[in-house]
């Protein structure tokens, strides 16, 4: 090889296929009977899960269920022991680094930055993988939208590092809306936030999937999932004890046996959403 | 593919964070939440977000411009200033009639010194200076930590070990590129042991890094002192400059020898700036944005030890400047690296040329050996550097 092989194969660019759009209802990720230990553990148990766009999916289960490491298997960072998980029809490893990039983007648990870049540096890093495609003109537009989305626009001028711990989280969802990919991959994007952002998260999670994008988000408050997701999967144990709409799914006795607490739900006196509350006692 | 992400919410008067009324007296509200700490409130869905980006990249070009100018002059007078004087305008003639641009010819020994002595040591100058500041930027981008840096994590001393082997045990096995490749093979070996070493878990703590910068470079120096062992009187003369770091032997081959490793190095460099801008995300945002980190890694580790054993290969071991040059940059014109990482190639030859100028001339007729004058100043830079560090992440995490 010479060097000029050599170096055209160390920074070469391989051709990339920009997403075909999709039918309402069509599945983006699924995984299929799939198992996974962390080290000895055994963290997922032959999971099956179809994520559809038009939807938007809540994993629910108390810690150490398996929703993060769901999402990371959905996502394509690990790599599963048994079973298969397929994005946009073709298995995970099938896909190179960038073309997944193209298909789906992930919203890490904590959002963290080496050099003190700026916000709307920040926002602008999620286009990266759209440079050199045709979509490379939307950049502008992609990140003042997902910057005015989550409402992060008036600190654009400042340093990531210097914001708290709320705002940063709407920062790396602003990140991952710029990416304008057709699967969100959400890891807990309201347990940083007030009680305001997090609606304001959610609905925003709402208006993707209406748009015809698939979200898969993982959240910890019941009450957020039954209010805002079409679909929920609660996980215990590393399988999957219930997964339908949040009526079916999210009922008191599923709830009390995952979590080992007892939990009520009920029912809104005008609005009818589902109100989920730990059993506790009268003081 | 969506092409319609969330419009901005309407914002309704149940949208708005809570204000002090204007003349309530109390304390403003960023007093306790940095989140409403500007006045310019309500920019949210409306207009042209306020680009601290934009306030960069007009810096960074002022900055450019600014490094050339100062680069052309100090280039200038270096080649002017010494024992053996030359005006400026003498200077530009004769590099003018070279190229064929009109100039003159100087006097026979004018134009010796010019050609022989001077221009190679201030092209050397800029090629050892580029190349360390630009493999100092690389390798802080790819460590996500501000205090790599080839000298002081033992990279300059693992290229060094190879080349005063080659010395020492009069190896010619590449010729006049031996020395060089030597270097390289070494730094190489280097900054891979470096890098297993001081990774965990996708992260490199600063102690870590810090500490395994002292047991490489403690090593190093035991390898390096075997090989003095073995030379002899002449070779050791040859090795000690080394050590010290130095351009005085400056000669055009010596600029041959090293130009082909800094070229493709510098070159390459820029190219993977957008990419080491991802990386400090971490790494696997960076992947979920379609960098395939290994191989960026790989890359930049080998684009690192080629730069830094060009460098050390013929200026031997000069610290610091890989440090303090991407550090500075970083404090004006932010850590973008679509500029850090050529402008730290323009700075590090600036700082370079300016500390070769120095270190001939301040104790002149003597000369100070090059690496214990960045030395000098660098150290101390570092120290404040890691007391800094320190005292922001309020401990060594």
């Amino acid at each position: 090889m010479t060097i000029d092989q050599v170096i055209t194969r160390l920074l070469g660019n391989r051709a990339v296929s920009p997403p075909k759009p999709h039918a309402p209802g069509a599945v983006l990720a699924e995984a299929r009977e799939v198992s996974l230990r962390l080290g000895e553990r055994p963290v997922l148990d032959g999971v099956s899960l179809a994520v559809r766009t038009g939807e938007v999916l809540a994993l629910v289960g108390p810690n150490g269920a398996g929703k993060s490491t769901l999402l990371a298997a959905l996502s394509a960072d690990l790599t599963v022991d048994s079973g298969e998980v397929l994005i946009d029809g073709r298995p995970a490893a099938g896909w190179s680094t960038r073309d997944l990039a193209l298909r789906r983007s992930v919203l890490p648990q904590a959002a963290t930055l080496s050099f003190p870049f700026l916000v709307d540096e920040v926002v602008r890093m999620g286009r990266a993988p759209w440079a050199g495609t045709a979509a490379e003109d939307e950049d502008e537009t992609a990140v003042a939208e997902a910057m005015a989305a989550t409402e992060v626009t008036r600190f654009a001028a400042r340093s990531f590092s210097a914001l708290s711990g709320g705002e940063k989280a709407r920062v790396a969802l602003s990140r991952v809306l710029a990416q304008r990919t057709s699967l969100l991959l959400l890891d807990e994007p309201t347990a940083a936030l007030d009680l305001r952002h997090q609606e304001l998260v959610l609905t925003i999670c709402r208006e993707r999937a209406a748009a015809g994008d698939a979200v898969v988000v993982v959240v910890h408050d019941l009450g957020l999932a039954a209010a805002y997701a079409d679909r929920v999967a609660v996980l215990a144990g590393g399988r999957i004890a219930g997964d339908g709409p949040p009526a079916e799914t999210l009922t008191p006795e599923l709830l009390s046996d995952v979590y080992h607490h007892p939990v009520e739900v009920l029912a809104h006196p005008d609005t009818g959403v589902l109100l989920i509350l730990p059993v506790r006692q009268a003081r | 593919m969506s092409t319609t992400p969330a419009p901005a919410r309407r914002a309704g008067p149940e949208d708005e964070r809570p204000h002090p009324l204007p003349g309530s007296g109390g304390r403003p509200a960023g007093a306790d939440h940095p989140g409403a700490a500007d006045s310019t409130d309500h920019t949210d869905s409306t207009g042209t977000p306020p680009s601290g980006h934009r306030t960069r990249v007009a810096r960074a070009t002022a900055l450019t411009i600014g490094l050339l100018a100062a680069l052309v002059a100090t280039a200038l007078a270096a080649a002017s200033i010494g024992a053996y004087q030359i005006p400026f305008a003498d200077v530009i003639a004769s590099v003018s009639h070279r190229l064929g641009a009109g100039g003159r010819e100087l006097d026979r020994v004018a134009e010796s010194v010019l050609w022989n002595v001077r221009l190679p040591r201030v092209v050397l100058a800029l090629l050892v200076g580029a190349s360390l500041g630009c493999a100092g930027a690389l390798m802080q981008g790819v460590f996500g930590n501000p205090l790599a840096e080839p000298g002081v994590i033992g990279v300059s001393a693992g290229a060094a070990v190879g080349a005063v082997a080659a010395i020492a045990f009069g190896l010619t096995v590449f010729g006049n590129w031996t020395v060089a490749v030597c270097a390289f093979l070494t730094g190489l070996a280097t900054v891979l042991l470096v890098y297993a070493l001081s990774r965990s878990g996708g992260r490199t703590e600063v102690v870590t890094l810090i500490l395994t910068g002292v047991a490489v470079n403690a090593f190093a120096g035991a390898l390096i002192g075997l090989s003095i062992f073995f030379a002899d009187n002449a070779q050791l003369t040859e090795i000690t400059f080394w050590q010290l770091g130095s351009l005085a032997q400056a000669t055009w081959p010596k600029v041959l020898a090293v130009l082909p490793a800094a070229v493709i190095g510098l070159v390459a460099a820029p190219w993977y700036a957008r990419k080491l801008d991802l990386l400090a995300l971490g790494e696997k945002p960076a992947r979920h944005l379609g960098v395939d980190v290994e191989r960026l890694r790989i890359s930049l580790v080998l684009v690192v030890a080629l730069l830094t054993a060009a460098a050390v290969a013929v200026a031997g071991i000069i610290t610091f400047v890989g440090l303090l040059v991407p550090h500075l940059l970083r404090m004006i014109a932010g850590p973008g690296h679509r500029f850090l990482v050529p402008g730290s190639a323009l700075a590090g030859a600036l700082v370079l040329l300016a500390a070769d100028l120095a270190a001939r001339t301040i104790a002149a007729p003597a000369e100070l050996p090059l690496g214990v004058l960045t030395a000098l100043i660098g150290s101390p830079f570092f120290f404040w550097l890691l007391r800094r560090t320190r005292r922001r992440q309020g401990g060594w995490a």
